[in-house]
């Protein structure tokens, strides 16, 4: 990976945030809070790291990487941030996603080789255009396999 | 967990969230959350896949712990009040490791009429070692 694909962006993909896969994904983050699972009535928000399921039910033209081939044995995941203006989004809001590749930039590994740095930032919008929930993250590509 | 109603007053620089203990990690918990998020990479659950690759066995997701960890901020300040939320990993997490959860106020501060907090977490692992470093910003209602 390197610099010329700074600026890519994938296809804006639509998302629902789904009561049913609230619940589900708050019971996996070991939470119990009524705010995410209240019996009798609609949870009243969306567990903070939940939309970053949603880049793995995208198709490929949704992804910023596009044509990109990544070596996957070689990618961390180093950084995950998110930023809501408000709430995070409640059960019912249809998002609409689109992500970019922010920046790619270098540094040199602890224990050598050449480490490149990805930042994705994924905007989400609800139905009036507002942009409701930021993610970036950071993915680094190491220049050996993380296991070896 | 348990959850607290914190308030303006109650927040001060150095003010400590309750530490948390979580049970020993299982794969089953990895499963759970690759199911629930979608991510199915067999690198977490599949153990010949797992050896194939380099390592001794399925490592953890992540993401779960930094949702876990987001559980636990939000146990403390709210469901609702969060506004950013930040994690880095640092060493990987094991099946049997006992994570602590744990983190303390290191601002407080007002913007455009709102008041909020900014706290810094961290994830040890049983060996002392550090699994995943968190920041997080909260809005705070009331007094």
């Amino acid at each position: 990976m390197d610099k010329s694909i700074e600026g890519n962006r994938g296809k804006p993909f639509r998302m629902v945030v789904e009561e049913g896969k609230v619940r589900e994904f708050a019971r996996a983050v070991k939470s119990s809070n009524p705010a995410y699972v209240a019996e009798g009535q609609s949870p009243a928000t969306s567990p903070v790291t939940f939309l970053a399921s949603s880049s793995f039910w995208q198709g490929p033209e949704s992804s910023p990487f596009g044509g990109v081939s990544l070596n996957w044995e070689r990618i961390l995941h180093g950084e995950q941030e998110f930023t809501f203006p408000g709430a995070p989004p409640a059960p019912g809001t249809e998002l609409t996603a689109q992500a970019r590749i922010d920046r790619v930039f270098e540094k040199e590994g602890k224990r050598g080789g050449t480490m490149t740095f990805v930042e994705v930032v994924t905007e989400y919008r609800d139905s009036s255009g507002a942009v409701v929930a930021e993610s970036r993250s950071t993915v680094i590509e190491t220049s050996q396999a993380p296991g070896s | 967990m348990t959850m607290t109603t914190v308030t303006w007053d109650d927040l001060e620089v150095g003010t400590e969230g309750p530490t948390w203990e979580d049970k020993p990690l299982t794969v089953t918990d990895f499963v759970r959350y690759q199911g629930a998020s979608g991510d199915m990479n067999p690198i977490h659950h599949d153990t010949e896949f797992a050896q194939k690759a380099g390592f001794p066995q399925p490592f953890a997701v992540g993401m779960l712990q930094a949702g876990v960890l987001a559980t636990w901020a939000t146990d403390w300040l709210g469901a609702t009040n969060v506004r950013r939320f930040k994690v880095q990993w640092r060493e990987q997490a094991w099946p049997g490791d006992v994570l602590t959860y744990s983190g303390a106020v290191t601002a407080k501060r007002e913007e455009g009429g709102q008041r909020l907090v900014d706290v810094e977490m961290v994830v040890t692992r049983q060996t002392g070692g550090i699994h995943l470093k968190g920041w997080a910003t909260f809005v705070v209602a009331g007094n």
